[in-house]
């Protein structure tokens, strides 16, 4: 193999895998650390910076970074990275002297953001202390989106919500709530500078099935009537609930409905457990509150007496796989079930919808109704329109909406003056050494051995009472400290320099997971193989040094390195060294342009 | 000095032996020595080599002198029983404990200060006796506890840190131990980890007096330019005579090797060391020319390292004292004191 390039953001970026995994890129580590040292409000600026909605987050988070963490690649689970950055949140101080002063001067440029979820809501973030002229568009009468109407208060209070869509609104920006936007050729009529669209992805999927008109009273598609309960428009359901569906949204609903009077709630879903959508946590909080769920049953009917709804008739079916491994749901030969209930909640999915974007005004559609949008400056096919979050590609997450906030916000800033969009700066990096001493480092080298914590929920008879009342309770600082000793600091990279090694070992001795080997160059699969311990996570770099006076290189597998630095302590030439690579992502500004 | 314990998390696929030990379940605590220090290397050798032989730890006694070397049984080994004696005396007490309890397996660690100067006449009686162990010297060729001065085993001609030149003449343990009929004579590098553990893992399995002299650099005080123990002067004049694999006796052999290359030697215990001839015309079996071989090979600078002699029928220390063969320290009373009746047998017989 060739020797490891790690000039350019990306190699060292790869190494630590849960800011890879961020679609915002948060530097993960770098706020635990600032957790484990009592600076919560240091470790919130810091996603607060990054990733816009710390408290959001910390609550509601899909997590990417937790099933890319590298520790659950060593022992059996990642860090809780999700709730430590809660724990940010929770323990902050006053932040208001660290956030932007609202600018005073205009720079003249107007721009819309219509939906105030999300991804506007990180486009205003970002463009408002530029002195952009910003005006929020949103149908509903708060802000914060889906964030508001879909995530149920009981896993997200509604003063998390107002605290951090207020951090934003107080940048200085003009807020229209209650006013959904009829027309964007009217819009843009009015003269903006730019456009962001991040309406969102708004429709329910519905099921036509027999019987779905005449029960139409007890259906409810499930993302409407989730924001009817969090707009206190709804407040009961039946005794005998059916959530039909596997995603979150499913998961919320069948909660919801556990805290709204459903007392026999069930989940059924076509697919097997393990390929529902829901992340294992969630399903795992479901289950806690008495909800089973029923696995490979295909709702074919409802049925009804009198007009009113009285239970779901499904086919039970078993999946089979052709020769490409593709699943296909074939009629398992049993009879059909039929399962009584007084309400049914309909979660398949979620769809995006803009009847309110005319055909004719430069903007291009594909065939299955989406704007085309560029993937990297979100821009649409007409110049001066952006798209970002569940609007541009369909629906996924917050995160998600944030990282494309983001990058949105940066083609917007280019577009106003008269920049190449296309034209995107790299990520700033830095590589500092952190030796401070012989065999002393500025962090904490000891990863701890403790399994991970599991964070404290408040007793299920009382959060089962009030649908407003949070069940998570949120690490105790003390419990905190011990999940951040979790972190194996993947940011302090395992440097190596050529010139200094002797080839005398002791890095390979001492290494506690074998990563490190001297040996004879060969090409990577070759090399894999012969490693000290085998390198077949293939997902994960080599890192080949150059050769060597003995005529070998030195490999080290990246997979499974602690990072703990004993490397770099047994090296008696400093040919290992620790050094942080800290990495913030390019955000819209002066440096951008 | 490395302040942090070595993380338990291991590699996911850390594989374990016969008797479901990792390799990790072998180590100690982390190494005091400086950074770098070959001892470690050995340490991390004979790590690999009690692993790989399915050593139950707690069945090794490690004993050692003073010194940097005799200061690593601390660093291997941490479930096995350990005894860290007096300067250079470890040969006696190994040889004690050995009489006491035949069934363990005895591994002596020493330097060259502890063996070659103030330990010399304790190594070569204990070699000369045929004690059945791995004795093992960690040769750096300076005295590294007390800042650099030459040490026994430092050749001549050779200069300190300092640029001081030696003026007396090297003691070669590997001709000692020969000359004082070591039946399991090797010479090794600890820069070399493919050579060094199947010689440890043979060592170990030979019955009687085993020695190994393992050259590891002082990364401190002997690494310089002028020094004949650095990593890059045993690198340049290191001549193996022979690569060695050790098959234990309960795997078949299928390694196939062109013939005249590779001799097999079957061992007391029935492992077979496969030794695949470097040097064309040497022969480990034959202890004179051994002798011969080395000085010819010292004298033009060369350090000559592998398998250099071995005599697979070696007797050991108890068999030449005819002990029973349950280890004494087990014996009780009755077999102690048989009573009256034997006492007159055994006055009857020599009368």
């Amino acid at each position: 193999m060739q020797r490891t390039s790690t000039e350019g953001p990306d190699y060292f970026h790869k190494v630590v895998d849960c800011q890879w995994a961020c679609p915002a890129h948060t530097p993960v580590p770098e706020y635990i650390r600032l957790i484990a040292e009592g600076r919560y409000t240091d470790a919130y600026m810091v996603n607060w910076k990054s990733n816009v909605f710390p408290g959001i987050l910390g609550r509601t988070c899909d997590r990417p970074c937790e099933p890319a963490c590298r520790r659950g690649r060593v022992e059996d689970e990642p860090v809780a990275i999700c709730r430590l950055k809660r724990v940010a949140a929770d323990n902050k101080e006053d932040i208001a002297d660290r956030l932007p002063v609202p600018v005073a001067v205009s720079n003249g440029k107007r721009i819309a953001l219509v939906g105030a979820g999300p991804a506007s809501l990180t486009v205003a973030r970002d463009l408002a202390p530029l002195g952009y002229e910003l005006t929020l568009f949103d149908g509903e009468t708060k802000a914060g989106g889906m964030i508001r109407s879909q995530i149920p208060r009981f896993r997200l209070p509604e003063e998390v919500i107002d605290e951090e869509v207020g951090y934003i609104t107080g940048l200085g920006m003009e807020v229209r709530l209650g006013e959904r936007v009829g027309s964007l050729k009217a819009l843009m009529d009015e003269g903006y500078d730019a456009v962001f669209v991040g309406s969102g992805a708004p429709r329910g999927r519905d099921l036509d099935l027999p019987g779905r008109q005449e029960a139409a009273a007890n259906i409810h598609i499930g993302i409407d009537w989730l924001s009817n309960v969090s707009f206190e428009h709804v407040n009961s359901i039946g005794k005998r609930v059916i959530v039909l569906g596997g995603g979150n949204t499913a998961m919320d609903c069948c909660r919801t409905s556990r805290r709204l009077g459903g007392e026999d709630v069930k989940v059924i879903v076509r697919s097997g457990f393990e390929e529902m959508k829901a992340s294992a946590w969630e399903k795992e909080d479901a289950i806690h509150e008495d909800i089973p769920i029923l696995n490979f049953l295909v709702p074919k009917e409802f049925t009804h007496q009198d007009g009113k709804l009285t239970g779901v008739v499904f086919e039970k079916v078993r999946p089979e796989y052709d020769d490409k491994g593709r699943r296909k749901l074939v009629h398992a030969g049993e009879p059909d079930q039929h399962f009584e209930c007084d309400d049914v909640l309909i979660a398949v999915g979620q769809e995006n919808a803009f009847p309110w974007i005319e055909r004719d005004i430069g903007i291009a559609f594909d065939e299955w109704g989406m704007p085309q949008i560029n993937p990297l400056t979100f821009q649409s096919t007409a110049p001066s329109v952006f798209f970002g979050g569940d609007a541009a590609f369909g629906p996924k997450n917050i995160i998600w909406a944030v990282a494309h906030g983001h990058d949105a916000a940066i083609s917007i800033d280019k577009h106003c003056n008269g920049e190449d969009v296309a034209v995107r700066p790299a990520p700033m990096t830095t590589l500092i050494s952190q030796k401070m001493g012989i065999h002393e480092w500025s962090y904490d080298n000891d990863p701890a051995n403790d399994g991970r914590y599991k964070v404290p929920q408040r007793d299920k008879a009382d959060a089962l009472k009030d649908v407003r009342l949070e069940v998570e309770l949120g690490f105790a600082r003390e419990m905190a400290y011990r999940e951040t000793q979790r972190c194996l600091n993947c940011d302090v990279q395992t440097v190596f320099a050529e010139p200094a090694c002797i080839e005398c070992d002791a890095c390979v001795d001492i290494c506690p997971t074998d990563c490190i080997t001297f040996t004879e160059n060969g090409d990577e699969d070759d090399l894999r193989a012969r490693l000290k311990a085998p390198a077949t996570n293939v997902e994960q770099a080599l890192y080949v040094s150059d050769v060597l006076p003995t005529g070998r290189v030195m490999v080290k597998d990246e997979d499974v390195c602690l990072h703990c630095g004993l490397c770099a302590e047994r090296c008696p030439t400093g040919a290992w060294d620790m050094q942080k690579f800290l990495l913030e992502m390019t955000h819209a500004g002066g440096s951008c342009r | 000095m490395t302040y942090i314990t070595k993380p338990q998390l291991h590699h996911p696929k850390l594989a374990e032996n016969a008797l479901g030990y990792t390799r990790r379940d072998y180590e100690g605590s982390v190494s005091t020595l400086c950074a770098g220090c070959g001892h470690d290397s050995i340490s991390a050798a004979i790590i690999q080599a009690c692993y790989e032989l399915d050593l139950p730890p707690h069945r090794i006694a490690k004993l050692s002198g003073i010194g940097c070397s005799s200061k690593t049984p601390d660093y291997f080994l941490g479930n096995s029983h350990g005894f860290n004696t007096v300067h250079g005396r470890m040969p006696s007490v190994l040889t004690g404990a050995n009489l006491a309890n035949r069934d363990l397996i005895y591994l002596g660690v020493s330097g060259d200060g502890d063996s070659a100067s103030i330990g010399l006449g304790q190594f070569a009686h204990s070699i000369r006796r045929g004690v059945n162990m791995l004795y093992i010297v960690e040769n750096n060729g300076v005295y590294g506890l007390t800042k650099g001065q030459f040490s026994a085993t430092s050749d001549k001609g050779s200069k300190s840190k300092k640029g001081v030149v030696n003026h007396d003449a090297g003691i070669d343990l590997v001709s000692l131990a020969l000359q004082m009929g070591a039946t399991f004579v090797a010479r090794s590098f600890s820069g070399d980890k493919a050579q060094l553990v199947p010689l440890i893992k043979a060592a170990l399995s030979h019955r009687g007096a085993a020695f190994i002299d393992c050259v590891s650099p002082c990364v401190q005080f002997n690494n310089h330019p002028g020094s004949t123990k650095s990593y890059d002067y045993v690198r340049e004049h290191n001549e193996a005579v022979n690569r060695m694999d050790l098959i234990p006796h309960r795997d078949a052999i299928t390694v196939d090797y062109a013939p005249g290359e590779t001799v097999p030697v079957t061992q007391h215990d029935g492992s077979v060391l496969q030794l695949h001839k470097l040097a064309a015309h040497y022969d480990p079996s034959d202890r004179i020319g051994a002798l011969a071989y080395l000085q010819s090979r010292q004298a033009l600078g060369e350090i000559v390292t592998g398998l250099l002699f071995l005599d697979p029928e070696a007797r050991d220390l108890h068999e030449n004292l005819d002990t029973v063969s349950a280890p004494l320290n087990t014996l009780t009373e009755r077999e102690l004191t048989p009573g009256s009746a034997a006492l007159a047998r055994l006055n009857a017989s020599l009368r």
